[in-house]
């Protein structure tokens, strides 16, 4: 077997020393009952790099990857293109096969790796502090209601209408659980989001709003009335950003006042990978809030001899020191997506993120704009970044799957998003970023268009 | 005035109805270091016995009992910019927080500075 | 206050040290250890290593500007004299502060990093329960087939099928393996997947209409237990062990009632022992109502010899990072597979793949009401960690039923070489019992007054070796828990035993020189007083520093 580098013996010799007879007398605590005699059920003998290849790559070939369609799929999760040199440095076997770096003199590249994220999306975000990653955006939403109950003492959150419903669930399914409150509904098919209404609905048990920027149907709102709402009635306000790049055209949360925000960072140099692993981002406004904060922070400190070194701190606040008092019981988190977000934001730079943004919303106009002249569709949208809903005369997601027998990916419909129903069905996200081309949107205009015929 | 010690390696000091409570030189001595120490507010009424404050080295947060009921009179806001203190004058400038006892009964049958000396020294 | 410091680990600030080369350079670069600034030491706002399409930029007024060109437009043209967008009157105009390098500088940057660190690629790795074996190219491979990588989550399911024949397939290889009835494959890591275990506890009590409130966790167990059951809404009591590292089967009896819900055991446990009683305690606690779960850090030593369902656990996760080499990656990510027995089943989360005659759907919201009606819901978006399923799965299939077995035997059989190789020097507390199992556990009870664990794992560092878990389990004082894997061959072993037979016997002389380590490591230690007492955490311009 490939990875198994003891020979027989080597084992023999090492019995010896041992005082055992054979491997399985190493087992002697295994009471025999326990013990499995015959070979695991239905599993083959092992098998060549060739014939492990053969077996994947036939299941790859049954599914119709991004590339190969035009592609418009967003809500949560976005394709970009990712420049080659960055999925090259994350295959460097010292970052790639690292463990925690829990022994700092050996582990300065994912430290200072991890200082440079967090200080990256600590500016991406307008905040003070970012920690070291989540395992997503949607689990990151959770953890930040959370906290929002630990700084506020206060159990209720109010969820707007506009956030994924998949992060709604996740908060629904913990809240059941800790007796937290969760106000949600689904969003109605208008224009604007649901701010305003939500600064009416804060009251005194009100520990957290939680809005999407941009929202689950491609809203954008100004959160700055809502932030001063929730601020005077002494609740936090939560951000939630899963699409990245659109911070490169538009003003940050924290600007805004969102005083805890968080994210997908998938879309910034991690791969689509149908669903994971993603990049949870967390970050908070005020440096005051940092010791609530769950997850690793990594910080900078000097070495013995005075050289500038990085370590993870403020440990205290996590599960291996407080155990069932720590904020969080999260262990292992994004590190290596992390580095990804972190590599291709620096080959970004501030102008190349600002270039990437306007060139998605470009795309995305012109792409609102062709798809509004389809007999038929309604743009939902007045505000938008790269993402944006359509409104059809009959059930999108019947829709998106016609479109795609006939090759296009057309987006993600809200019937898919929301089965309930509630008039909502004939609802469609669409996304477009720099990996649309002018004729891709041509096509699904012409398919849609022959489609809803 | 008089200085009591418990198991718990906390020091109260007695005078009249106030007591000022801090933890001794070998607790902070087996932490090391100390970076951050998080102490009651004024006005939180303490039961003998339950969480009062929280006390963190780099790789250790360890609780500090109430040695006996009361109300809380002032923390020691000294420590929120130099938990130092609690390393350096651990029996001193690093004290914890001061309360009103309720029930001078619950001093009894805590330690001397003899007897909390014989204690550390069979652990 | 409670047991000050019970682990004994106690780092204060590190005593000043002069460079120890004796060669002074201009660029502080010694040979091929290359130091490197800071990406906002180095990058440019004007820099950018991607060439991007040159749209018009982006204009409008900024905040507060009102009427410009960024205002809802009815029919906005996007080409012409600058895009005029349709972003709610956001525009972001201040600086951000993100340097950009351009493709040979970020390559360069990132590749100096990865020399400041160790990893498997460079050596043994033996972190007590962590599991750091080799991570198979092969696996890296498959999963960035396009296929697989390349994949929205909310794509049609006709469209992929093939992906949730992957996660079907693996499911069914862990089901088997652990001889349960069912898997919850969304979640992300081995805490998640804890997270996800108690939650289907908790459900199903719940379903009986029984509002338990305790969990009990053994003192050895890992942090990330005791913080789950409490994440969960749970009151946490601990069990104690006994005198040769195992579960108090005497005391959980006794603490078991009608408040406790479920016991939290890892198996083998964290001293590196096998419960041999795990059977009675499942039993015991099944027939006080309750439910068992099982910490599966450690599978590896068992994988293809025990199967935890015949134990009589209810659910167990597994950390796929660790028993089936998806890499670690710095920090994750990971996935937290959670094999369920027949009474948790029907509650496990939302989303789950079903097959329905040859064809695969995935059960999500609104399906549920028929399909899953006692889930407890979802717990993350979309449907767990794909890219580690595809490396998990092809790690299976590569090692095969023949393979798995002797993963497992082999990974004992070097724990127990380590063990016997090293009690004469090292305090082994629970070595007289009998074999280990995956990993070997030390003390520091032989070492002189003044040397600490901490000592000996940083000269390890010296030595050119990544140290074994410090100061876990709580259970020992100065604990030093070493997990060689399967992965390594028997000179790799020799030379670590040879390098830290000589450490330990520094140690028990008292070799005070053993404070200064490491002196040949990009850094020396590192101030973690410092860095706690004044936290810095992102990189803050030299011009705005006060």
């Amino acid at each position: 077997m490939r990875y198994l580098p003891l020979t027989d013996a080597d084992r023999s010799a090492m019995l010896d020393v041992i005082g055992a007879e054979s491997i399985d007398a190493l087992f002697a605590d295994v009471p025999e009952a326990a013990r499995l005699s015959s070979p695991i059920e239905g599993l083959p003998m092992h098998a060549g790099e060739m014939a492990v290849e053969r077996h994947m790559a036939r299941l790859a070939a049954q599914n119709l990857s991004a590339g190969e369609a035009p592609f418009f799929l967003g809500a949560g999760a976005y394709r970009h293109h990712i420049p080659a040199s960055v999925d090259h440095l994350i295959q460097r076997g010292e970052f790639l096969t690292a463990y925690t770096p829990y022994q700092p003199e050996i582990a300065q590249g994912t430290l200072q790796m991890l200082f440079e994220f967090q200080t990256q999306v600590a500016r991406l975000f307008g905040c003070a502090v970012a920690n070291a990653s989540m395992y997503d955006g949607s689990t990151a939403c959770w953890e930040a209601i959370a906290m929002a109950g630990r700084v506020t003492r206060r159990s209720k959150a109010l969820l707007s209408s506009g956030l994924h419903p998949h992060y709604a669930s996740t908060a629904r399914t913990m809240a059941r659980f800790t007796g937290d409150a969760i106000v949600h509904s689904p969003p109605r098919l208008e224009p604007e989001t649901d701010f305003a209404a939500l600064a009416q609905a804060i009251d005194g048990e009100t520990g957290c709003v939680v809005v999407q920027y941009p929202d689950i149907l491609g809203r954008i709102g100004d959160m700055t009335a809502l932030a001063e709402a929730c601020h005077a009635a002494g609740a936090l306000l939560v951000a939630v950003v899963t699409e990245p790049v659109s911070l490169g055209a538009l003003r940050s949360p924290g600007e805004m006042g969102a005083d805890i925000v968080v994210g997908e960072g998938q879309a910034i140099g991690v791969g689509l990978q149908f669903g994971g692993p993603y990049l949870g981002l967390f970050a908070v406004r005020d440096p005051k809030h940092v010791r609530q904060m769950p997850g690793r922070l990594c910080g900078e400190t000097v070495d013995a001899e005075g050289k500038r070194g990085f370590v993870l701190t403020l440990s205290t606040r996590e599960q291996h020191i407080r155990r069932e008092k720590a904020t969080s019981n999260i262990c292992t988190n994004s590190g290596l997506c992390a580095l990804a977000f972190s590599i291709h934001m620096t080959l970004l730079g501030e102008k190349g993120l600002r270039a990437l943004a306007a060139e998605n919303h470009r795309l995305a106009c012109l792409a609102a704009d062709r798809l509004a002249t389809v007999p038929g569709v309604t743009v939902l949208n007045h505000s938008f970044f790269n993402e944006f809903t359509i409104v059809l005369e009959r059930d999108a997601r019947q829709v998106v799957r016609e479109l795609a027998d006939r090759g296009v990916l057309a987006g993600v419909s809200l019937g898919r998003l929301y089965p309930d129903g509630d008039r909502r069905e004939n609802g469609l996200v669409v996304a477009v970023t720099e990996t649309v081309t002018a004729e891709d949107i041509e096509t699904y205009a012409s398919a849609l268009e022959e489609c809803l015929r | 005035m008089p200085r009591y010690f418990t198991e718990e390696h906390e020091w109260i000091e007695v005078d009249g109805d106030t007591a000022t409570i801090g933890i001794t030189d070998y607790a902070q001595e087996q932490l090391g270091d100390i970076v951050f120490v998080e102490v009651p507010a004024a006005g939180t009424a303490l039961a003998k016995g339950k969480e009062a404050a929280v006390v963190e080295s780099v790789k250790a947060a360890s609780d500090v009992f109430a040695p006996v009921s009361g109300t809380v009179i002032e923390g020691n806001a000294a420590l929120e910019d130099d938990p130092a203190l609690v390393n350096t004058a651990p029996e001193a400038g690093g004290w914890f927080f001061r309360l009103t006892i309720a029930d001078p009964g619950e001093l009894e049958g805590l330690m001397d500075q003899a007897k909390y000396k014989d204690f550390v020294a069979g652990l | 206050m409670n047991a000050p410091n019970a682990s004994g680990w106690k780092p204060g600030t590190p005593e000043a040290a002069q460079g120890v080369s004796g060669v002074e350079t201009v660029t502080g670069n010694r040979g091929l250890m290359l130091e490197e600034p800071l990406i906002f030491e180095i990058g440019g706002a004007d820099t950018c290593g991607v060439d991007l399409p040159t749209p018009p930029p982006l204009q409008g007024r900024g905040p507060g500007g009102g009427g410009g060109a960024d205002i809802p437009h009815p029919n906005p043209s996007p080409e012409g004299e600058g895009l005029l967008g349709r972003l709610g009157g956001l525009l972001r105009t201040d600086p951000i502060g993100l340097p950009g390098l351009s493709e040979p500088e970020t390559v360069r940057h990132y590749t100096r990093l990865s020399r400041q660190n160790y990893a498997i690629d460079c050596g043994i790795f033996p972190l007590g329960s962590c599991t750091m074996k080799h991570n198979p190219r092969l696996n890296e491979k498959v999963a960035r087939l396009p296929g697989f990588a390349d994949l929205h989550p909310l794509q049609p399911e006709a469209t992929v099928q093939g992906a949730l024949a992957v996660i079907d397939q693996l499911a069914h290889w862990l089901i088997t393996l652990t001889g349960m009835d069912a898997v919850a494959m969304s979640p992300k890591a081995g805490a998640h997947g804890e997270l996800c275990g108690i939650l289907c506890i908790r459900a199903a009590l719940e379903a009986r209409g029984d509002m338990r409130e305790v969990v009990l966790v053994p003192e050895s167990a890992h942090g990330t237990n005791p913080a789950t059951a409490a994440f969960a809404g749970y009151r946490v009591e601990n069990i104690p062990a006994t005198p040769e590292g195992r579960v108090d089967l005497a005391a959980l009896t006794a603490r078991l009632g009608p408040d406790v819900a479920a016991v939290m055991i890892t198996n083998p446990n964290t001293c590196g022992l096998f419960e041999r009683e795990m059977k009675a305690i499942s039993d015991a606690v099944h027939a006080a109502g309750a439910l068992v779960y099982c910490d599966g850090a450690n599978f590896n030593a068992i994988v293809g010899r025990v199967r935890p369902g015949d134990l009589g656990i209810d659910a167990m996760h597994i950390n796929l990072h660790k028993t089936f080499s998806t890499p670690h990656g710095g920090g994750g990510p990971g996935s937290g597979p959670v094999v369920l027995s027949e009474a948790l089943a029907p509650f496990a989360p939302l989303p789950f793949v079903r097959k329905i005659g040859d064809a695969f759907e995935l059960i999500e919201e609104g399906d549920g009401s028929e399909a899953a009606p006692d889930s407890f819901g979802r717990m993350t978006a979309f449907h767990g960690q794909m890219g580690m399923f595809t490396r998990a799965l092809a790690y299976i299939l590569s090692h095969g039923a023949d393979g798995l077995r002797q993963v497992s035997g082999d990974a004992v059989l070097n724990a127990n070489y380590m063990l016997r190789s090293l009690e004469d020097v090292l305090d082994a507390p629970f070595a007289a019992s009998g074999p280990c199992m995956h990993e070997a556990l030390f003390s520091d009870r032989h070492f002189a007054e003044g040397i600490s664990t901490l000592d000996v794992a940083k000269a390890l560092i010296d030595e050119g070796f990544h140290p074994m878990t410090m100061y876990f389990p709580l259970v020992v004082h100065g604990a030093m828990l070493v997990e060689p894997t399967e992965c390594e061959s028997k000179a790799s072993l020799d030379q670590f035993i040879a390098a830290l037979r000589s450490i330990a016997e520094r140690a028990r002389s008292g070799d005070q020189s053993l404070h200064q380590a490491p002196q040949l490591a990009p850094r020396r230690r590192l101030d973690e007083t410092l860095a706690a007492r004044k936290p810095v955490l992102a990189y803050e311009d030299p011009s705005s520093r006060t």
